[in-house]
């Protein structure tokens, strides 16, 4: 017994060791590490890139070996679990929140070896790439959708933090009711937080007192298309396919599908050829898609559909001019698309939207 | 059968030394049969949370790292237990220290200064020192409840420091994202050991684990803070000035948090962002009592709360348990230490004997 017990011992210090020396032998499988912000059950963002985890395990079954630690702060933990992950052997880390980038590119220095992934920055390193997906281009058919069916002309809008990826989807939603309903107005609600279902319910509970018929949110948890349910009006959901939560409520979900970039991102490292970009994809790349339209008339689904369709191909993109501020200054010319680098820093609101950025 | 607790009428010498050993063992039993139920080797299973974290330089360095800011929060926080101060704001002050040695710190971006660094910390120490007292002048003035105000205050200064991450202390070449610039090397902690990120700031968390000894064993302010805690009406009658010892335990509690802030922002982390702490003020309060309110206790205390996050983390790696197994598996040790502690006062009886209660 007492010989069986020193043999699991030594073998555990043995295999860390292994572990820590990197030592992968020729059958070993490619292993690949996932840094999560929040827990995998959040139904939102961290669930939607453990799908993509899962779709690279399916893709490439016993080639690969994956490994996830769900809900690391971004702050001085963060290192280390990137750390930790490079020390035990995996070659290819997918961090996926924005806090995470500063950490990672410090690990990245010391495990050249190991290729990084890093999602929502804008930093790259010789071995560390980051890809964002083009929310927006989904937020503009939510816009769309919003525009078509509200009755009460008042829009709800949960926002997490002001910072450039929602501050733009906050303007392509806008750019959209401008088009289809002039009269419907936003109301934004920042809740300083991605994942936090009791405020996320406690916005759209309090949107729905002024008024608000339709509720977009751009935090994860599917609490405000709970509420929404509730009340008897209309929900968008954001990161993941949000429709049983609010059977009736439900209009749309804008989805981030992960599968695609990170299957093509595991086969680049195996085969070697794999370069640090600044990926941005978005429907045309698969990365945004909306699986289905519900609750709402066939002609809007078919107009929403011929709408998906146009961004696809590319022949519409939401960020053509004329554009202006809220100062009613002209920032894209009539006719002109807005360059993507431009928008990916974007910090200010177009015309029309009734409130200012929260500082 | 029912089991009953029965005073001892005084403190157990032996028990008080037993209990943690008590509380280990029950750990490992009841983890090591979890473990085997989900279908893990128990004993691979339990090193990799308590052994494998710390089986290396880079891994005992992290373990000082993440618990240096528990430690110095800590070490504040028995103090002001001691008075009978309930000071549940930690987590505020630890933030307003961070918020304020960042504030200097960006001000010095461009400044090759010795005297950086130290001004750095100072500033973080006054920040939650500052938060800390003015929770202690309500308490003084107005009576109002030191606990609620505390954890009002936390709230109020995690989105001061939202609100200032978000504006005027935001990277200028940051594409908007709500961080600060880089710090300038000068206003780094240095690190003591090369390729980890162990820092000076252990050093502090050591000098407060020996201070707070000497000053509570040593010093008659120590002893006016112990007698006010166990008595504050002797504490009037013999004299002592309560409202001034109020403000001392919350102004050294407070400096402390803050320091543990200075020393995040200036140590791991290197840079304002919104999240510089994830509940190291609240994880302070359990390890305060886990260390029973004494500096060597919080010592050990601290770096065991350390360990098991680490452990979590690495077992999430190295084991592909869920999060939720792991929190559980904290959750558990964290309550068996506590429970066990009643056995120190305490004395288990079947219900049915009748044994009388020995005299005081």
């Amino acid at each position: 017994m007492k010989s069986s017990v020193k043999k699991i011992l030594s073998s555990a210090v043995l295999g860390l060791s292994l572990l820590a020396a990197g030592g992968a032998q020729a059958a070993d499988p490619f292993k690949i590490g996932f840094v999560y912000v929040g827990p995998v059950g959040d139904h939102g963002w961290s669930y939607q890139h453990d799908q993509g985890r899962l779709a690279v395990e399916k893709h490439f079954g016993d080639k690969v070996e994956t490994t996830f630690v769900e809900s690391v702060p971004e702050g001085a933990d963060a290192e280390r679990v990137i750390r930790n992950l490079a020390k035990a052997g995996n070659k290819l880390i997918f961090t996926t929140s924005f806090g995470y980038m500063n950490p990672t590119l410090k690990v990245a220095k010391t495990f050249k070896k190991v290729k990084f992934e890093h999602a929502t920055g804008y930093k790259t390193a010789k071995n560390a790439g980051n890809y964002l997906s083009k929310t927006f281009e989904g937020r503009y058919v939510a816009g769309f959708v919003a525009a078509k069916m509200t009755k009460t002309n008042k829009i709800g809008y949960i926002a997490s933090f002001p910072i450039p990826e929602v501050i733009r989807d906050i303007n392509t939603v806008q750019l959209a009711l401008q088009k289809y309903n002039p009269k419907a107005e936003l109301k934004i609600i920042w809740v300083n937080s991605w994942f936090d279902p009791g405020k996320e319910a406690d916005a759209a509970n309090a949107m729905m007192d002024q008024g608000v018929d339709v509720i977009l949110q751009h935090t994860d948890s599917p609490a405000a298309m709970q509420a929404a349910e509730r009340r008897g009006i209309y929900a968008v959901g954001q990161a993941s396919d949000m429709s049983s939560f609010g059977p009736k409520a439900h209009l749309m979900s804008v989805v981030d599908d992960w599968s695609a970039l990170y299957i093509r991102k595991t086969q680049e490292v195996m085969d070697g050829n794999w370069k640090p970009e600044n990926y941005w994809g978005g429907m045309a790349e698969k990365d945004i898609i909306i699986p289905a339209f519900t609750n709402m008339p066939a002609e809007i689904v078919k107009e929403a559909e011929q709408l998906v369709a146009d961004i696809t191909s590319g022949a519409f993109f939401p960020f053509t001019g004329p554009i202006k501020n809220q100062k009613g200054e002209i920032m894209v010319k009539a006719g002109e698309k807005m360059p993507l680098n431009n928008l990916k820093s974007i910090n200010w609101y177009v015309e029309g939207v009734p409130s200012t950025i929260p500082k | 059968m029912f089991l009953k607790l029965q005073p001892r009428g005084g403190a157990s010498a032996t028990m008080s030394y037993l209990s943690p050993l008590l509380a280990g063992v029950l750990t490992l039993l009841t983890g090591g049969i979890f473990f085997a139920a989900l279908g893990h080797n128990p004993i691979h299973a339990l090193s990799v949370f308590l052994i494998a974290p710390v089986s290396d330089v880079y891994g005992i360095a992290e373990l000082c790292v993440k618990a240096t800011p528990i430690m110095l929060c800590a070490i504040g926080l028995a103090l002001t237990f001691k008075a009978q101060v309930w000071n549940i704001g930690a987590e505020g002050q630890l933030l307003m220290g961070g918020l304020a040695a960042s504030a200097v710190a960006l001000q010095l971006l461009d400044v090759e200064t010795a005297l950086a660094l130290p001004l750095v910390l100072f500033s973080g120490m006054l920040g939650g020192a500052a938060w800390a007292v003015l929770a202690a002048w309500l308490r003084n003035r107005f009576n109002a409840n030191e606990i609620l105000t505390t954890i009002m205050f936390n709230y109020i200064a995690l989105y001061l420091l939202l609100y200032f991450v978000h504006g005027s202390l935001k990277d200028p070449q940051g594409y908007g994202f709500p961080q600060s610039a880089l710090f300038a090397d000068s206003a780094l902690l240095p690190i003591l050991i090369e390729d980890t990120r162990l820092h000076i700031g252990i050093l502090f968390a050591l000098f407060a684990v020996v201070a707070a000894w000497t000053f509570l064993s040593r010093s008659f302010l120590g002893f006016q803070i112990k007698v006010l805690g166990l008595d504050s009406n002797a504490a009037k009658l013999s004299g002592f000035k309560h409202k001034r010892l109020v403000i001392l335990v919350m102004l050294i509690s407070g400096a402390l948090a803050g320091l543990a802030g200075a020393g995040e922002v200036t140590g791991p982390i290197g840079q304002l962002i919104p999240s510089i702490s994830p509940g190291y003020g609240y994880a302070a309060i359990i390890v305060a009592f886990l260390g029973r309110l004494h500096p060597v206790g919080i010592f050990f205390a601290s770096l065991l709360m350390a360990l098991i996050y680490m452990g979590g983390e690495l077992a999430q790696i190295e084991l592909k348990m869920p999060l939720a197994v792991t929190s559980l598996f904290q959750g558990m040790l964290l309550f068996y230490l506590l429970a066990c502690d009643v056995l120190i006062n305490f004395k288990i009886k079947l219900a049915g004997s009748n044994t009388q209660v020995e005299n005081v």
